[in-house]
């Protein structure tokens, strides 16, 4: 029977109450007294020199406090990039200046140019429109391939817009050359891994005050991460130490990544606040979301994997360009690199991988992590790259996989690529999502739609990622600049509740329900009894936040070293009441025994003495009952799954249904399986919507032509079949406490190449080999016609 | 985007000539046009109000004409900001030449447009300038003719049917 309660259980989220009754806290729901509003006024050109902004009749407008330009803000520094990347001569990145307010130069449009600040959004609003701002607009640079033959620089320090250009792993660029030069076959395959605008369903929102008295600084945002965004802001761009910085991130509305970057309008009210002395609130719509939210995705891809004759794969080479945008956002650095080319060998093999990298700045919005980053970029390649070789050398591609499949027997599996898998079985997830899949219907299936005129395809794919980021030793080897532990305290209150104060913020995620389930676990009590708290950083002890599937993995482990701690203290107290050798001392089921005996004393009593402490040896014994844990992980975790999906494609109009799409996931242990079966549901769908729908679009002047919902297709429930998900086939992390790897990405990084593989087979007799995403009907139709 | 049209037009070519350089039939003729002043002989200052899918605008600019070779060939371009919408930039080179007993005008016309009305309009602008282009061209060539009486002066009006009956051209009223 499932339990009702702790680990394992399908607790119901407890945040939904008050998210479904309309009663979430968002920032903008937040008003402080006196408050001030902002407005952004941007760029409406992508590249241009400015040549002064002049902001008299709007500073001279009603209501307004000040105008505000990049002259204006003395002392204020530029928005830091948290990784760098050492380029393959040991030259480090190019990293221009990403100032507050543009300086000199507009560089893609939504640049923000200049900030009004007025008593109210509609002042501020009319008296941007008053401001002239002049600017000599100059030729944009939008393809990658252009920004590096030639085109116009977008910052002097990369005259040839490369931001950097990185080789992994160089040591085996020789290797792996001589092996693709000699191999049996070798599959070749250009593909481009479209662009995305993220959109979270609540746009970024940002509030600014100032304590003069205290000289204080509050700052209320969407982040996904409020102590990192306190670290970069107060340490880089602002200059305000930590212990008087206060970072609020309440209630946010997704971020799948793009709220993870500190941004400008963050930095610009929290010291606006200070400058005109009242708390500015900035909230984005959807328009300003779509030219300022970080993009994700946008590579342009090489790929080559040779085989030998009976499939094995023996070398495989991929040359990327990563598109920048103008300026470098936050883990922007890192997207590309090490989270795409550590994840290059897959679940297979494959002895010998090289890649390169060139990192490429365009007059675009700034490109950051969105849903897996970088890794659905590499599960992408070289998912599609296998399915081509299977068909180029008529080998199944189920079997193809598994002939090059790491071996459940060998782990933990170092790979070519720095990384060392510490468990797994891709052999039994392909097992599972095969049976899932009534393959050996498939062909009646086919025939079934054909006889309708329609096209079925079926689609196989195999993903890794790394996830439970991560181990600083090892990032910090790798240019990050900083440690990506995570922390949590836990408070065990006089009457025996507990507080949880956790670093890891949730915006969507479910934490709020799953981390107490762990608590509730170890500690035998009601789930009830347990309160997370998140998501600011005066009450919580430091945290690294939430992104990279890690908050179980890395936040939860925390959690759990912390609770260890609390019941090592609460078995002192318990000793003491019992007046027994600590030792000798057992806890389970929020009862402490005592070996050998009848003695016993319940989890109440041991928390309320540890307040009351009237007769504590106060040499051996501390009241209270609390503790802290920073976790900092030994690994990554690697989750891997198979996906298997099916669609029909109509030859005539191109319009691609998808008949059934099933997964079957190895997240290690789960706590609870209805917020992780939520999580892939939700991460397919995003996946399902880059492939089938999302792109975002330039012009060849650099205007973002897909900035609405009126041409940006997000996915819609009439879009997606039902989902078939299974998790039973789990191997546990062998080195966090809780086992558990994350799920939070799988479905977004398995899904994309799933669907195209579908396709692609779906249209092999007409001799299709690739079709880039999205798969819109307009381009499935064009690639039939042009295989004809 | 770019486009390209010809007219024949029931008269003269300096005639023709003449209306093309005339501030009032320009300004009768762009559509949504509230206010063209002469700033230099080839250069005027506009504000024209259009409606671009769901973003209605006031722009405000400017107005050149270039290339110019007498009774032949010159280039308007106009350029018009429109605050929190983003901007329009438009231009098109006209040629005349004679055609019987009146004049061929050939047109390439170009459009561009930046910001919100970029992000929002985008599948609408191409449909928007091609009306703007045949629309300018359709009255220009009715206030030279005289087919349609006096032009309106609001930008939505063109496709309506005019009176039977030719009355004279209000060019040729006002010059002769």
């Amino acid at each position: 029977m499932p339990k009702d309660q702790g680990i394992g259980a399908s607790s119901l989220r407890r945040e939904d109450v008050r998210f479904l009754t309309g009663k979430g806290q968002y920032t903008d729901d937040i008003n402080r007294p006196g408050q001030a509003y902002a407005y952004f006024l941007r760029s409406d050109v992508a590249h241009g020199t400015i040549n002064g902004v002049d902001t008299t009749a709007a500073s001279a407008a009603p209501g307004v406090l000040r105008v505000f330009t990049a002259a204006d803000l003395e002392g204020v520094g530029g928005i830091p990039c948290g990784w760098l990347i050492t380029d393959k001569n040991g030259d480090p990145m190019k990293e221009p200046k990403h100032p507050i307010l543009a300086e000199g130069k507009v560089n893609h449009v939504g640049d923000p140019i200049a900030v009004v600040v007025a008593e109210s959004l509609n002042q501020a609003r009319d008296a941007a429109e008053l401001i002239d701002p002049d600017i000599s607009e100059l030729a944009a640079v939008i393809d990658m391939r252009a920004a590096i033959s030639g085109g116009p620089a977008v910052h002097t320090e990369a005259p040839d817009n490369i931001c950097y250009d990185w080789d992994f792993v160089a040591e085996n660029k020789d290797a792996v050359a001589e092996a693709i030069a000699g191999a049996h076959h070798v599959t070749t395959l250009e593909l481009v891994n479209n662009r995305m605008v993220t959109n979270p369903m609540e746009p970024r929102a940002a509030i600014g005050e100032y304590d003069a008295a205290r000289g204080e600084h509050t700052l209320y945002t969407t982040s996904q991460n409020p102590h990192l965004t306190r670290l970069l802001m107060g340490a880089f761009v602002l200059s305000i130490p930590e212990h008087k910085l206060r970072v609020v991130a309440p209630d946010v509305g997704g971020g799948f990544g793009c709220k993870i970057a500190h941004y400008a309008e963050e930095a610009f009210v929290t010291w606006a606040a200070k400058e005109v002395g009242r708390p500015v609130k900035w909230t984005a719509d959807r328009s300003e979301a779509f030219i300022s939210d970080t993009h994700g995705r946008d590579h342009v891809t090489k790929v080559e994997l040779a085989l030998d004759e009976n499939g094995k794969f023996l070398a495989y080479r991929s040359t990327t360009l990563a598109n920048m945008g103008a300026y470098l956002s936050t883990f922007s650095t890192c997207v590309p690199t090490w989270l795409h080319g550590i994840l290059l060998a897959g679940n297979y093999t494959t002895p010998l991988i090289f890649t390169n990298v060139k990192a490429v700045f365009t007059n675009t919005v700034p490109v950051d992590a969105s849903r897996g980053a970088g890794r659905p970029e590499a599960t992408f390649q070289l998912e599609r790259t296998i399915d081509k070789a299977a068909r180029e050398m008529g080998i199944d591609p189920i079997e193809l996989r598994r002939r090059n499949f790491i071996a459940a027997d060998a782990f933990p599996y170092q790979t070519p690529v720095a990384v060392a898998y510490d468990t797994g079985n891709y052999q039994a997830t392909m097992d599972k999502a095969v049976a899932m899949a009534d393959l050996d219907g498939f062909a009646a299936r086919k025939a079934e739609s054909a006889a309708r005129g329609k096209l079925r395809g079926l689609g196989i794919v195999h993903y890794i990622e790394a996830c439970g980021i991560a181990p600083s030793a090892l990032v910090g080897s790798l240019g990050a600049r900083a440690g990506l532990y995570e922390a949590a305290t836990v408070r065990v209150n006089p009457t025996g509740s507990v507080s949880v104060f956790t670093g890891s913020h949730s915006h969507g995620q479910g934490h709020e329900t799953t981390f107490a389930q762990v608590v509730a676990e170890m500690l035998g009590c009601d789930e009830a009894n347990v309160d997370i708290v998140h998501g600011d950083t005066a009450r919580i002890p430091f945290g690294m936040g939430t992104y990279g599937s890690r908050s179980l993995a890395v936040g939860g482990s925390a959690i759990h070293r912390a609770v260890e701690k609390i019941i090592a203290k609460a078995k002192k107290i318990a000793a003491h009441l019992m007046e027994a050798s600590d030792a000798d001392v057992s806890f389970a089921n929020g009862q402490f025994t005592v070996a050998g005996t009848d003695k016993s004393v319940d989890w109440g009593t041991v928390a309320l003495t540890a307040y009351v402490p009237h007769n504590f040896p106060h040499d051996t014994l501390e009241p209270g009952l609390e503790e802290t844990s920073f976790y900092d992980p030994a690994n990554f975790t690697y989750p891997a799954g198979a996906y298997i999906c099916e669609v029909e494609v109509d030859a005539e109009t191109g319009k691609v249904e998808i008949q059934s799409f099933i997964a079957a996931d190895d997240f290690g242990n789960i706590v609870n399986p209805m917020i992780v079966e939520g999580q892939v549901h939700g991460g397919i769908a995003h996946g399902l919507g880059q492939a089938l729908l999302e792109h975002c679009i330039y012009d060849s002047d650099g205007q973002l032509v897909s900035a609405s919902y009126m041409d940006y297709a997000m996915p819609r429930a009439d879009d997606l079949p039902n989902f078939t998900v299974d998790h039973s086939c789990n191997t546990p992390c062998t080195h966090n406490p809780l086992g558990a790897k994350g799920c939070g990405e799988a479905g977004a990084i398995g899904s994309p190449p799933t669907l195209v593989n579908a396709v692609v087979d779906a249209l092999s007799d007409h001799g299709v080999t690739h079709i880039d995403m999205p798969l819109t009907p307009s381009r499935v139709w064009a690639a039939i016609q042009a295989a004809k | 985007m770019q486009m390209q049209g010809e007219r024949t037009i029931d008269a003269g070519r300096a005639e023709v000539w003449r209306a093309l350089n005339d501030a009032e039939v320009l300004k009768a003729c762009i559509p949504g046009c509230e206010e063209l002043e002469k700033t230099s002989p080839t250069s005027f200052s506009a504000t024209v109000t259009q409606k671009v899918g769901p973003v209605k605008v006031r722009f405000k600019g400017a107005v050149e004409l270039s290339d110019i070779v007498e009774a032949e060939s010159y280039t308007i371009t106009g350029e018009g900001k429109g605050g929190a919408a983003g901007f329009a930039k438009g231009g098109a080179k006209v040629r005349l030449s004679d055609a019987g007993d009146g004049t061929l005008l050939v047109y390439q016309a170009e459009a561009r447009v930046g910001g919100k009305l970029a992000q929002l309009g985008s599948r609408l602008v191409d449909g928007f300038a091609r009306k703007m282009a045949d629309d300018f061209f359709t009255r220009f060539q009715e206030a030279v003719e005289g087919s349609a009486g006096e032009p309106e002066t609001e930008g939505d009006a063109p496709e309506e049917k005019q009176p039977e009956e030719k009355k004279k051209s209000w060019f040729r009223r006002l010059f002769g």
